[in-house]
């Protein structure tokens, strides 16, 4: 029931005093509350948990931190081979979900 | 979907790996694992299914912690659910994965098919909606979750009341993560070197309340998120803290995480709850470990409306769970594993959420542990 999961703002409206929002995830679409998050605009992506939208996906956060994990293999790269004996079955299961 | 696809990348997950491995291929085998704890059930889930730990070096284990809301609801909690919702009179709203949740001798489910009406929401104001279509029914609500539930619930008290709904009213089980992390570290037993903390909770409440645990403790907290590669990122920030020797407080989802938080939902929440101790299935009492109405509220109170707030009980002698959700035991540890206990069969509550550990254990592992599948999803 934790689970909360990004998804789009794409239409934003006022029912009886209360900021709602239609939120589209990968193509569903579903009616959630937008009261704690009274700046966020329509195209912004939001964190959505239980019908409530709770924080805002920063873009240029999200950005940098995927440069960052790339940048990570470079540096990889030019350390020469990682340690040979704790070598997993890396790209088997992480990658997953 | 956008930040979610590219936060599951395995080229960026073998880069992460790699660096992981780098920063423990010093350690010795004969030293004892860096023994990290995820709190969060969703990321217990999270890892289980994508085997992130069988792909991490011996040098580092994962301990599961407590972080599945569903899971340390009070057995006592959910006989008074059991005996709320079979009134006649109530119509009884809750997530779906509280009507699985074993009770004294049944659960909501069971209540539902002896004509009791059960209702699943997937938001609470959905409840308030029930309960302004059928003035004459009371409607009583399942408040249960973390922090970051805890908004979305305080909501739909505060909407009960601008409406003057008379027929609403919430029973309340919501639990805290830093208490929890607070009576882990100071357990005796623990052998946990270091937190990842919920990111979606720290969305809700910032950062600022992990920093003293920090410092009391001398343990790293990396605040992580929930996509693979967010998990291994955390674990990679906490074992480079571990490895030179340092103990910080670092966010590692700072995409979704900020500082302060979300004011607005904390404020909503402070005016609709205030702390409290809570029992927590499996572990026991922790102080100033919950969230209950506050005395501004206290009339949406279902245990009062009700009158069941005597109703106490025992937990089951088998189940190991309180082990389980404090890091001691692995799911398949516990000899009902598997055998009498199943997800059909569930003895405890960490068998039936999905984000329980001995549930994730069940979906993903055999019963030795190892991986039922290699975890592409
Ligand atoms: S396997 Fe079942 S009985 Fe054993 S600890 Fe888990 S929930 Fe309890």
């Amino acid at each position: 029931m934790c689970l909360a999961v990004p998804g789009k703002i794409v239409e934003i409206r006022d029912e009886r005093g209360t900021r709602m929002a239609t939120i589209d995830f990968d193509g569903i679409h579903k009616d959630i509350c937008l009261a704690y998050l009274p700046e966020i605009e329509v195209g912004d992506y939001a964190i959505v948990h239980v019908g409530f939208a709770i924080s805002q996906v920063d873009e240029v956060s999200a950005l940098e931190t995927l440069a960052m994990f790339r940048e990570l293999g470079i540096l990889d790269e030019e350390l020469g081979p990682e340690p040979a004996s704790t070598e997993p079955a890396a790209g088997e299961g992480a990658g997953g979900g | 979907m956008k930040y979610l696809d590219e936060f599951r990348d395995p080229a960026l997950a073998r880069n992460l790996l790699a660096r992981i491995n780098r920063l423990v291929a010093d350690r010795s085998a004969d030293e004892p694992p860096l023994a990290i704890m995820e709190v969060c059930g969703g990321q217990t889930h999270a890892i289980i299914r994508n085997g992130i730990d069988q792909l991490l070096p011996d040098a580092i284990e994962l301990i599961h912690g407590p972080g599945c809301p569903v899971c340390v609801t009070p057995l006592n909690i959910i006989d008074k659910a059991l005996a709320i919702a079979a009134r006649p009179d109530v119509v009884f709203c809750s997530f779906g994965d509280m009507l699985r949740v074993p009770g004294t001798g049944r659960d909501l489910n069971s209540v539902r098919s002896e004509g009791g009406d059960v209702r699943i929401v997937y938001s609470p104001l959905d409840a308030v909606n029930l309960a302004e279509d059928n003035p004459d029914r009371q409607v009583v609500f399942f408040a249960i979750g973390f922090e970051t539930t805890a908004p979305a619930n305080a909501m739909a008290v505060h909407q009960a009341r601008a409406l003057g709904l008379d027929n609403f009213s919430v029973l309340v089980s919501h639990v805290l993560v830093p208490p929890a992390i607070e009576a882990i570290a100071s357990s005796p037993t623990s052998r946990v070197d270091g937190f990842l903390a919920a990111g979606h909770v720290c969305s809700v409440m910032g950062t600022r309340q992990y920093g003293p645990l920090v410092e009391r403790f001398g343990l790293p907290i990396v605040v992580t998120g929930f996509e693979p590669l967010d998990v291994l990122e955390g674990i990679r920030r906490a074992t480079a803290q571990l490895v030179e020797g340092r103990a910080e407080l670092d966010n590692a989802y700072p995409r979704v995480v900020s500082e302060p938080g979300n004011v607005p939902a904390q404020q909503m929440v402070n005016d609709v709850f205030t702390v409290c101790d809570r029992q927590w299935r499996g572990i026991g009492m922790i102080p100033a470990s919950g969230w209950c109405l506050s005395d501004r509220y206290a009339e949406f109170d279902a245990e009062t409306r009700f009158e069941v707030g005597t109703i106490d009980t025992p937990e089951s002698a088998v189940c190991r769970s309180g082990e389980v959700l404090q890091g001691l035991i692995k799911p398949n540890q516990c000899e009902a594993f598997g055998g009498q206990c199943t997800p059909r069969t569930p003895l405890g509550a960490t068998m039936v959420s999905s984000e329980g550990a001995c549930a994730a254990y069940y979906q993903y592992r055999r019963l030795d542990g190892s991986p039922a599948e290699v975890g592409v999803g």
